[in-house]
């Protein structure tokens, strides 16, 4: 049985991989869908639902609803770019380390130990807190949009490449000494076409699997530090960065910290789901 | 033992990595500890800048200072921090002993919830209840705990008004006496329990569920032991041993991971300490602060390790 076969007997890794393609269907129509969500409507603030704006508003009488759509453009953008970053980097390191063997892997892998022994949070925090005028950018780059949301990519990125560098080592060991690659070495290939056509096909599924569980994590950690004020920046609206004031606006009303959140768990829940269907599918033994 | 000295020897080559890499980020921090003091006495002149860089020993290179201060840590000398107006030891002692309070609370609500259902669901895998657990469990990894925390003020402190939303007092200070602490506790060591418990739940099935295919468990059965008898006086025994290596790599990472629940609970944590410090320019607080928590983490690691050698008489010999 093939791995969509077994895959579409999976009803809930379905739902989950429908809701997630929805999200970001959703996500990319956002600007036609929702009207501004930067336009501010100081009459009604933190106003109820209604007609107008089907979720209320913010503090600042900005549409719950658009904010929303747009949020969860950034958010879900910034997680797929996050994962496709940190998962290039572990193949890469992996597929290196395992076949390179010797002092390269060695050196790898405790920078990989070494990294994953670390407090996340804290590390991401003073990561996040940096100057960037300090590492000597361009200043007009500094203030673009691009940065804004580049510059959590490449925070999250950094530490959280760890998990798919051993998975793809592990794998690459497997592989390396299989006869395909062994022929493919005695016809005269290079190591590095050897890694790319010859390993790199065989690593593809468990990489898959190890990305699509890790988008779940890095929306919960990119929420968490907009949240905390060091993620996307205002006014550009992320999921965790609109509860940033909810701890203060709870007391007068606390449904317009809902959404939002509820919007993360189920984005986050549809990506665990869908990449333990996953798993399951790649790997029917466990 | 040598591999137990091994992981030491590791962890204090990462510590020290570590330490040369936070002491490099501080340096990219926006602020400069002289621009501050400045900021706070306008009648200091640009000559009396110049002298106090030189008196801090600010206008040495970069890989000296780093040694100088690596010295004096080594020595115990933590330094004075900016944002509390005191020695760093004193600031980060009571935020240490508030987070292993909040902390155990929360590992302990997390294991009540997580080892029990996590037993139960194991007897029959595909069956009502290991579907409702697994729900549980999935929902209890994905639920961002900042949100989660909110929801619960939301619910408990706003609209109930059964619980306060925050504000602990530290340990050491006068408070409301026992009943008060625990009416603080209640909700950030709920939130910390219900977003935790997720992963243990997972861990323990899956452990119970690996033994339960093992020679012994049929050979218990055979020799006449009921159902409950095999389940817990056998399979847990052993199932154990994977769950109780995991708590302990969390252990480490707990101490600075309960950051955003002290945050959002204004607790007067490790976490938030470390937060308040790096927004704050508080160097020498934030420096401390973050070396402890690699230290922590990393000694949470070693104990996973030790944890597993005891429990494992396979792994002992080794």
């Amino acid at each position: 049985m093939t791995v969509l076969a077994r895959l579409r007997g999976d009803p809930v890794a379905l739902v989950a991989i429908a809701l997630l393609l929805a999200l970001a269907v959703a996500a990319i129509l956002a600007p036609w869908l929702a009207p501004d969500p930067e336009s501010l409507d100081l009459a009604a603030m933190l106003a109820a639902p209604s007609l107008a704006h089907p979720l209320g508003t913010d503090e600042l009488g900005r549409d719950v609803a658009s904010r929303l759509l747009h949020g969860g453009r950034v958010s879900l953008a910034v997680a797929a770019a996050t994962a496709l970053l940190a998962g290039l980097t572990g193949t890469a390191l992996g597929l290196l380390s395992g076949y390179g063997g010797g002092r390269l892997d060695a050196v790898l892998m405790r920078l990989t130990d070494g990294v994953m022994a670390l407090p996340l949070l804290p590390l991401l925090i003073v990561l996040a807190a940096l100057d960037p005028a300090k590492l000597g950018l361009a200043p007009d780059l500094l203030h673009s949009e691009v940065f804004a949301v580049g510059r959590i990519v490449v925070i999250v990125a950094l530490v959280g490449w760890t998990q798919v560098a051993r998975l793809v080592r592990a794998q690459t060991l497997a592989v390396k000494a299989r006869d395909h690659v062994r022929a493919a070495r005695a016809i005269g290939a290079g190591p590095v076409r050897i890694m790319l056509r010859h390993i790199l096909p065989h690593v593809a599924s468990p990489v898959l699997v190890a990305t699509t569980l890790s988008v779940g994590h890095i929306i919960l950690i990119e929420s968490a530090l907009s949240f905390l004020g060091l993620g996307v920046q205002p006014p550009l609206a992320s999921w965790g960065n609109m509860l940033t004031g909810a701890i203060g606006t709870i007391w007068t009303s606390p449904a317009a910290a809902l959404w939002p959140g509820l919007a993360i768990l189920l984005t986050v829940l549809a990506c665990n789901l869908a990449g333990d269907g996953l798993q399951r599918a790649c790997d029917p033994r466990r | 033992m040598g591999l137990i000295l091994g992981r030491l020897g590791q962890s204090l080559a990462v510590l020290l990595a570590m330490s040369f890499v936070i002491y490099g980020l501080m340096g990219l921090m926006p602020g400069d500890p002289i621009d501050l003091m400045i900021a706070a006495d306008p009648h200091l002149s640009a000559a009396d800048a110049v002298r106090l860089k030189a008196l801090y020993g600010l206008d040495r290179p970069w890989t000296e200072r780093y040694l100088r201060w690596l010295a004096r840590i080594a020595q115990g000398e933590l330094g004075y921090s900016r944002l509390f107006a005191r020695p760093v030891l004193d600031a980060l002692g009571p935020a240490l002993a508030n987070t292993a309070l909040l902390m155990f609370c929360a590992l302990a609500l997390a294991l009540t919830l997580a080892l029990p259902l996590g037993v139960a669901a194991s007897r029959r895998p595909g069956g009502g209840l290991d579907h409702a657990a697994n729900l549980l469990a999935f929902v209890s990894v994905s639920v961002p705990t900042f949100w989660l925390g909110l929801m619960l003020v939301a619910v408990f402190a706003v609209w109930l008004g059964w619980l306060p939303a925050g504000g602990m007092h530290g340990l050491a200070e006068d408070d409301g006496g026992p009943v008060d602490r625990l009416r603080h506790l209640a909700l950030p060591v709920a939130t910390l329990g219900i977003a935790g418990c997720g992963q243990y739940l997972r861990q323990m099935r899956a452990a119970m569920l690996a033994e339960a295919g093992h020679d012994y468990v049929r050979t218990a059965r055979a020799k006449g032991c009921g159902p409950v008898r095999v389940l817990l006086g056998h399979q847990l025994r052993n199932a154990l041993i994977p769950v109780t290596t995991i708590v302990a790599l969390e252990i480490g990472g707990l101490f600075s991971g309960a950051l955003i629940a002290e945050t959002v609970f204004a607790w007067p944590g490790m976490g938030r300490l470390i937060y308040e410090a790096v927004m704050g320019n508080d160097f020498n607080l934030a420096l401390s602060g973050l070396l402890l928590a690699t230290a922590m983490t990393l000694a949470g690691s070693i104990l996973a390790d030790l944890a597993y050698a005891w429990l494992d008489p396979r792994v002992r010999s080794l």
